[in-house]
């Protein structure tokens, strides 16, 4: 063999190192296509602080607690807006946690199958439609809607407590935004406690039927605790969906740059400011402290996300085995 | 039973009782809650539809938007709009299956996780923090365009294509991939021959996903393709109108005629947006059959 190679062994390891180029190349290609999306999180990152860091240095930490948004006098701080984008989160949270899971409930242990399938899609489809339509719909619509038949009312019956201030004629404020994130971050929050429900062994659910336990106390004494990390995550991660949405929050919150307690009053977030200045900034440390603003709600996406992949991670045997 | 059921009643008592009724309220809670949200989607969109309805013409979807005198329609920020969801999915489809092929095919555990996780938070990322940094990357010292709009849109996509090919690849039979390698065909060729045309079906499925999700980001858009000419073009190299931008910016407008426009312009999008997710959705369920999973 060694003397004289025949041309079929010849041409096998011309093959075989004709697959080990190929291994490799595909091997190499795969890679650099896996670490694109780990380099674009990190440029992400580091572009987006690259661009604050004027109003970064001259306005250090400070910036989050400055409570002025003043272009005349070129006095700029985040607290407004973050205020508006805590606000703006917890009403929708407060408003789509327990509707989530009662729907998610619904999907995983009520509905019959038929409706399932069906009722279960349309949910999802919720999620589908574009944040620019939903706040196109908030502003002309839902918004003038709340103005004229809910805000009126709420203002006269609680109006003594301050956050129900009075409401403002177009119906555009923090509450109109917190309800339309509320319709986004749903059907997010139910897929995902759906999913958790249907993973529940169902010899836990028949163990508590066979208890005698009705439909309601099997769920609240082993679904709710068994999946309970899983929910916070979902939880977190439609935080981090409200925390983040720009556009539909532009529309529907009204703008300003003051801390308001009156929940219909017109307000902004960090991400809707930045939205709302697109067509440009009158000074440079103006538009610079808008990429602080970048930074900041960057930072907090950044964890909310992290939070709920940890949560997840830590406490769910089924993903981790993936 | 008349007589001898004094000491044992069949008919609930009083906390029987009550934990029926608690059972039954609860049930009405998730029945009712569930039939809320499919009624929030039926309200947005009727009322976009009957709002939109008066607008709607060919007249509309075939004329650019008109400076002066009357309204003019969407065609070019429907040709604008296509152009640049074309290239991000250009960017975002090689790069999205061959990264979950990495994933899935070559890469260890500790690596995979690593990259899952900045996938997730990719994902995760506001879209307008995306939309700033392309902005900073291809806008500032030169001028918005079609493709600084289409690569923000591709960051957009990445996460959702190489997410969703992952998991077709997943379930992929690993004794297909072994057969193949049995038979003596290298990993290069059991990969692009075998495993990838047999999830052919589920890639597609989530790049339709993908695509609809991205026609109708508009945050993105804002600081890279926002400031265009209403004209019809096809010139990436410039900022080209499209819908979402065109939606946004008629919604922020006082003028009701605009807002016609707007409604006219949601209502494409919405269809649009809506028949690709239920397409998209009906591809992966007969997918995930052919599978046999």
């Amino acid at each position: 063999m060694e003397a004289a190679p025949t041309t079929t062994s010849l041409r096998a390891s011309r093959r075989r190192i004709g697959d080990r180029i190929g291994d490799l190349a595909l091997r190499g290609l795969t890679l650099l296509a896996a670490l694109a999306a780990v380099a674009a999180l990190v440029a992400i990152v580091y572009k987006v602080f690259r661009l604050a860091r004027p109003a970064i240095s001259h306005f250090g930490l400070g910036f989050i607690t400055g409570t002025t948004w003043d272009p005349v006098h070129k006095e700029f701080g985040a607290l407004p807006f973050i205020y508006g984008t805590a606000i703006s989160s917890l009403i929708a949270l407060l408003i789509a946690t327990p509707l989530a899971i009662a729907i998610a409930l619904y999907l995983s242990e009520l509905a019959p199958r038929g409706v399932r399938g069906v009722l279960g899609s349309l949910v999802e489809t919720l999620a589908a439609i574009p944040s620019v339509v939903l706040g196109l719909w908030g502003i002309l619509v839902l918004g003038p809607f709340l103005a004229h038949h809910f805000e009126p009312w709420a203002h006269d019956k609680l109006g003594f407590i301050p956050i129900f201030g009075a409401p403002v004629a177009t119906g555009t404020g923090l509450f109109t935004a917190g309800l339309i994130l509320a319709i986004m971050i749903v059907p997010i929050v139910a897929s995902i406690c759906r999913e958790l429900f249907l993973a529940v062994p169902s010899d836990l659910e028949e163990g508590a039927f066979a208890l005698g336990t009705t439909r309601w106390e099997m769920v609240r004494g082993v679904i709710l605790p068994a999946t309970r990390s899983g929910i916070a995550a979902a939880i977190i991660l439609g935080l981090g969906r409200a925390l983040g949405e720009a556009i539909a929050v532009t529309q529907v919150i009204g703008g300003g740059t003051k801390i308001v307690h009156n929940i219909f009053g017109p307000s902004d977030t960090l991400a809707s400011k930045i939205a709302a200045s697109y067509q440009g900034a009158a000074s440079g440390l103006e538009a610079s402290s808008l990429l602080y603003l970048a930074a900041i709600l960057l930072v907090i996406g950044v964890l909310a996300n992290l939070a709920a992949q940890i949560i997840v991670r830590r406490f769910d045997p089924l993903r981790g085995a993936r | 039973m008349s007589a001898t059921a004094q000491t044992v009643s069949l008919r609930p008592g009083g906390r029987l009782r009550r934990r029926r009724i608690v059972n039954r309220i609860m049930e009405c809670i998730g029945t009712g809650a569930a039939l809320a949200a499919v009624g929030v989607l039926g309200l947005v969109v009727v009322s976009v539809t009957l709002r939109a309805w008066p607008a709607l013409s060919w007249h509309f979807l075939t004329t650019p938007p008109a400076l002066f005198g009357p309204p003019g329609g969407i065609s070019s920020a429907i040709i604008g709009s296509a152009l640049i969801v074309g290239m991000a999915t250009g960017m975002a489809l090689p790069v999205g299956v061959l990264g979950a092929v990495y994933l899935t095919e070559f890469a260890t555990r500790r690596v995979a996780a690593v990259v899952q996780l900045c996938l997730d938070v990719l994902n995760g990322m506001p879209t307008i923090v995306t939309g700033i940094f392309v902005y900073g990357l291809l806008v500032i010292g030169h001028v918005q365009s079609a493709f600084a709009g289409a690569f923000a849109l591709a960051i957009v996509m990445l996460p959702l294509v190489l997410r969703a090919s992952q998991e077709v690849l997943l379930l992929v039979p690993q004794s297909l991939r072994e057969a193949s390698l049995a038979l003596g065909v290298s990993r290069w060729r059991t990969t692009l021959g075998v495993v990838l045309p047999s999830s052919l079906g589920g890639i597609l499925t989530g790049t339709v996903i993908a695509v609809a999700r991205a026609a109708g980001e508009t945050a993105p858009l804002l600081f890279t393709c926002s400031i265009f000419n209403p004209a019809v073009s096809t010139d990436v190299s410039h900022a080209l109108p499209n819908i979402p931008v065109l939606i946004f910016t008629y919604s922020e407008q006082p003028d009701p005629v605009l807002h016609e426009q707007a409604w006219g312009a949601a209502l494409v999008l919405m269809a649009f947006v809506l028949i690709a997710s239920l397409a998209a959705r009906m591809l992966l369920a007969r997918s995930r059959r052919k599978l046999g999973q």
